[in-house]
């Protein structure tokens, strides 16, 4: 009885013996060297799995942050500075910031400015939706109200608001990794900068359709009419397929375009005062009196008085609010000083 | 002998053909055409005019933007009013020609008396050239340009021309009518295309609850038989009625036994098929130099108090057609453009007809509302049904987890969008949206493979 007990004893340990060295050579044979960086760059990463960096996971990141040279291509926007500055301090690379980004959801038909004008029955869906027709409003570039976005967003950012019918984003949840965005078969949802202290203004609008045909479709519709680029003393502001654009690189958060649309279509978000329209709009016709004013007194010609502008700036910039006739568009943009000048101090009128 | 069916899936709606007795009338001009660039498959054509042009019907107003496109003509003779973005039936901005109507004046050239003819010329160059002038596209529902298709690869020989007369949807007569009214016209058009591909055998193929036109079409034949040996080959072949035998594997595997292989066109089986209105405009565009400015579209509904079948110019407001007939009555819900099966909802009535225009249907409430979805209970009703041999349910599946090397395994991109599965869901599951949209997809990533190579 014991004597077999222990034969089977002596046989396993044996067996485990060889075998051990079996796997220790194979182990050795097939050794995978894999960078010990990775798993420290994954172990920062925020873990969503979500894909906004364009690589299929946060692991996919790492690896490709690893084998980059610099961090230049790779960047977490669900992490954000935060998450970048750790990678960069594993990795030993410069240190990759950029401003933090926000879905932007461009469409502001609502329920009420925008009549239903037939009744959709289908699958709830915006990609089923948009495949077979335009949308159950007259606007054919508008927001679905499918919610293919609420799908899509892994953070709860968005949901649909059952008043308007049109999505809202939560901005403190909003990781701003760009699945909205790519579900969006109309191409509604943009990133954009967040702004300082979430302040920043955009066209709640994309229809590309004429004034009249626009106007008939939604109240709230961006009608193409020009005056915020007209308005727009930074050259922000991008006239196009009969939409305009703000360009939130060069937009100096001055609010004059959102005073001066007809329709409402321009949005600023995130102002700690209201709206001041009638306040904007004597700045802007003070600025305009005194712009038509500027050529009759600076030279015999506007192009002349345009170019004294530019170079005149130190002395017609500190001079308080009328002296911003020389602010004419072109000079606006070249004469950077006078420019940021007057936007800082815009901003900091409404704070 | 029983007659010939297609071998796979199929399913039997009801026919309601009940516009069937009204003989095709000429609709009254409308005051103003909107000619849409985009009325074939492929690239839109380009305008050739400008605004404040006058024009005559039948004036080439657009040429093709590509190799697969067509020319595009003047329905009527007028004034171009505008040429710019327009809503089509869907809403969707396409570019179109605004012409006001002034009159009826046709171009010089255009034969518009009723005198057959029947004597078809030997040039098969000079015809096809013709037929691409003309600008005729195939009219059976995916206006596909009809010279393109008549000019097969090289390497490929075509068999047999297979003129379809099956008109399976539901509801829709205009084909039906055209082979009563225009019998003779559509031989000689079916001897025309049989001439340009070089064959030897056309079957027209007509679904068996037509029976006055399959004797009709029958007995002209016979008499054209006698007079010309160009005429000789040409048969009817009655099919059972089971839908979708009009399109167009189903109905090269009910008059052929062949089946088009997984991605593979019709010529590869060494057939070509056309529409019976298609067969009509090529004799048209070739025996009278016509181009294509109307095409007959069956205005029906149960709750339509008229029912008709109307000769309409290319361009005119569907809105017109309407009033014209009396005006959307108030118990339809829905308005579709085509058949039951396949159409597409109207969803602005504003929008004007274009070549491929088939029909417009009315249904009530009862008719059209969509039941609540439910779970799939795995009774393979799809699968029966689908005529392509597919899994509706599987690719259902696959769609919503967007498993696109699946999808693709499963043969998605073969799917013929008829509506099959969607016709015998018990659960309601909305089969062929979903499918559509992932059939898409997956085209579009075996393109971009493709372009890769």
């Amino acid at each position: 009885m014991s004597t077999t007990i222990l034969w089977t004893l002596v046989i396993i340990t044996l067996l485990g013996l060889v075998l051990a060295v079996v796997l220790y050579f194979v182990a050795l044979k097939f050794k995978v060297v894999e960078d010990p960086r990775i798993d420290e760059v994954e172990k920062v990463m925020p873990g969503a799995n979500c894909g906004g960096c364009g690589f299929a996971g946060c692991r996919a990141f790492a690896e490709a942050a690893v084998k980059a040279p610099n961090l230049d291509n790779n960047y977490c926007p669900v992490g954000g500075n935060d998450v970048m500055a750790k990678v960069a301090a594993i990795l030993g690379y410069e240190i990759q910031q950029k401003a933090p980004m926000v879905a932007v959801v461009r469409c502001n038909g609502t329920c009420e400015a925008r009549p239903r004008i037939n009744e959709y029955q289908g699958v709830q869906s915006c990609r089923v939706k948009a495949a077979l027709y335009a949308g159950d409003t007259g606007c054919s570039f508008g927001c679905l109200g499918c919610g293919d976005c609420v799908e899509a967003c892994q953070f709860g950012a968005l949901s649909m608001d059952p008043v308007t019918g049109l999505p809202v984003v939560d901005e403190e949840k909003c990781t701003a990794c760009g699945a909205c965005a790519k579900a969006c078969p109309k191409a509604i949802i943009e990133l954009r900068a967040k702004g300082p202290r979430g302040m920043r203004m955009y066209v709640s609008c994309v229809n590309k359709d004429r004034g009249p045909a626009v106007k008939k479709a939604c109240a709230n519709a961006c009608i193409g009419c020009g005056i915020c680029a007209k308005t727009c003393t930074h050259d922000a502001i991008v006239f196009e397929n009969n939409v305009a654009y703000i360009d939130f690189t060069k937009c100096k958060l001055c609010r004059e375009c959102e005073a001066v649309c007809p329709t409402g279509a321009i949005h600023g978000v995130n102002y700690p005062k209201p709206l001041d329209v009638e306040g904007i709009k004597a700045r802007i016709a003070a600025r305009k009196a005194a712009a038509a004013a500027a050529p009759a007194e600076g030279g015999p010609s506007s192009q002349i008085a345009k170019e004294n502008a530019h170079q005149a700036q130190p002395t017609a910039a500190p001079a308080e609010g009328a002296p911003s006739s020389q602010v004419t568009k072109e000079n606006a943009h070249q004469g950077q000083p006078s420019a940021v000048a007057g936007g800082k101090e815009e901003t900091n009128k409404e704070e | 002998m029983a007659t010939r069916t297609f071998s796979i899936g199929g399913v039997h709606p009801k026919d309601a053909k009940i516009s069937r007795g009204c003989a095709i009338e000429p609709l009254p001009l409308p005051p103003t055409v909107y000619i849409s660039m985009s009325q074939h498959i492929g690239a839109p054509a380009k305008p050739l005019v400008a605004v404040g042009d006058k024009v005559k019907v039948g004036q080439p107003v657009a040429e093709p933007g590509g190799f697969v496109s067509a020319f595009i003509h003047s329905s009527v003779s007028g004034t171009v009013k505008s040429i710019g973005p327009r809503k089509d039936l869907a809403g969707n901005p396409q570019t179109c020609i605004e012409i006001a109507v002034e009159g009826d004046e046709w171009m010089e050239g255009i034969d518009t008396s009723d005198t057959l003819v029947t004597t078809i010329d030997d040039d098969n160059k000079a015809v096809l050239e013709k037929i691409r002038l003309a600008g005729v596209v195939g009219l059976g529902g995916a206006t596909f340009p009809t010279h393109v298709k008549l000019s097969p690869p090289p390497g490929k020989t075509c068999e047999m021309l297979i003129i379809n007369g099956c008109e399976c949807e539901p509801y829709l007569t205009s084909d039906f009518r055209t082979l009563l009214e225009k019998g003779e016209q559509v031989v000689v058009g079916a001897a025309i295309l049989k001439q340009v591909l070089h064959v030897d055998k056309a079957v027209i193929g007509i679904e068996d609850n037509k029976p006055e036109a399959i004797k009709h079409v029958r007995s002209i034949i016979k008499e054209f038989q006698k007079i010309s040996s160009k005429y000789a080959g040409i048969s009817v072949m009655p099919l059972m009625k089971k839908y979708p035998e009009g399109g167009e594997k189903q109905l090269i595997d009910a008059v052929m036994h062949r089946q088009v292989r997984s991605g593979g066109l019709p010529i590869d089986v060494g057939a070509v098929v056309q529409n019976v209105a298609t067969a009509l405009a090529v004799y048209d565009a070739v025996q009278k130099n016509k181009p294509i400015v109307d095409n007959s579209v069956t205005v029906t509904g149960e709750c339509f108090p008229k029912q008709a079948n109307l000769l309409v110019r290319v361009g005119t407001p569907l809105q017109y057609i309407i009033d014209y007939l009396g005006g959307v009555p108030a118990d339809a819900v829905k308005v579709i453009s085509g058949g039951p099966m396949m159409g597409k909802a109207i969803a602005n009535l504003d929008a004007a007809t274009v070549k491929g225009t088939s029909a417009l249907l009315f249904l009530r409430a009862d008719q059209t509302v969509r039941g609540q979805e439910s779970q799939c209970i795995r009774c393979g009703r799809c699968a029966d049904a689908c005529p392509m041999g597919l899994e509706p349910f599987l690719l259902n599946k696959l769609a919503k987890n967007a498993d696109m090397e699946q999808l693709e395994a499963n043969a998605i991109q073969d799917c013929i969008e008829c509506g099959c599965c969607l016709y015998s869901c018990p659960a309601n599951i909305p089969l062929l949206d979903r499918i559509r949209i992932a059939k898409g997809q997956v085209l579009g990533i075996i393109r971009a493979r493709n372009a890769k190579k």
